[in-house]
């Protein structure tokens, strides 16, 4: 992966970049396993009869224990704690599954084993989305502040895993520089 | 964004407000975007641009704004407009809240 670049123009404009197989598979695993953290959250709020009838839902409406869930899905409020129930509860199913579109939006257009990916901008925005989340996700796992050094001490165990935290950083960054080119 | 569900209207109330008591139902809110360490700077400035419509010019002074001062109000309209915005902000994975200005 050297980043991304413009192919065509017009209506056939494509974003463009190839992943060897061990980033692809990197990518897959970490969008698959967002996708399952948000599928969990869902299943512990199955939707009630009337909400299938009605089809309107209504989520939880206190914030997950989980705090890389707890960041993926924020209060709305910090000032009333009723209203960031009742707001949760309101728009949480939504937020889920806008997330889970974006996460399936990538698998569908990243080849299993690797290679080419070429997006349309719209698609580039879901690629951001769905790219912005795993490093939400993994950031927050890996304690990420601002005054981390670019690599740790050698017997830090999460060394590994920040490498890819940083390599999702640059795929992310280098889409979102190539996307605003193409407006 | 194409992939992201619009977030539903909040239940729009049936009764008439009284006017008298309820003063405050006009009074804005804001949206406001929080620092954290995982969202990148370009990024940030980006959905603020594609959100709201703002000019690069005006996304990358919030997004310095977040950045050195850990906040930002980034929009500002009624409890609904304001819902919505930030229900869209999360939607991007950005760190937002609502408060009454």
């Amino acid at each position: 992966m050297n980043g991304w670049k413009k192919a065509g123009r017009g209506g056939k404009l494509r974003l463009v970049a190839t992943l060897d197989p061990q980033e692809a598979a990197v990518l897959r695993g970490l969008v698959g396993e967002v996708r399952q953290m948000l599928a969990g959250r869902s299943a512990d709020n199955p939707a009630d009869e009337l909400a299938v009838l009605t089809g309107m839902r209504t989520g939880p409406s206190s914030r997950p224990d989980d705090r890389v869930l707890a960041r993926l899905l924020p209060d709305f409020t910090t000032e009333d704690a009723d209203l960031a129930a009742g707001l949760r509860s309101l728009h949480e199913p939504e937020l889920i599954e806008a997330k889970d579109a974006a996460a399936a939006a990538v698998l569908e257009t990243l080849p299993e084993s690797g290679g080419r990916v070429e997006l349309t901008p719209e698609q580039a925005d879901t690629w951001l989305a769905a790219l912005n989340d795993v490093r939400l996700a993994l950031g927050t796992a890996l304690d990420v502040s601002e005054e981390m050094p670019e690599e740790l001490p050698p017997d830090d165990p999460r060394g590994a895993h920040l490498g890819v935290y940083h390599w999702l950083t640059f795929v992310q960054d280098a889409l979102v520089q190539a996307r605003m080119q193409v407006r | 964004m194409e992939a992201m569900a619009a977030p539903l209207p909040a239940p729009t109330r049936q009764v008439e407000p009284d006017l008298a008591e309820d003063s405050t139902a006009d009074v804005p809110w804001q949206a406001i975007v929080w620092n954290d360490p995982v969202n990148l700077m370009s990024y940030v400035s980006y959905v603020l641009q594609k959100l709201f419509g703002y000019p690069e010019s005006k996304a990358t002074a919030l997004m310095l704004d977040v950045h050195h001062k850990g906040k930002a109000a980034v929009s500002s309209g009624d409890k609904d407009k304001i819902e919505a915005d930030v229900a869209k902000l999360h939607a991007a994975g950005l760190w937002a809240t609502m408060q009454r200005s």
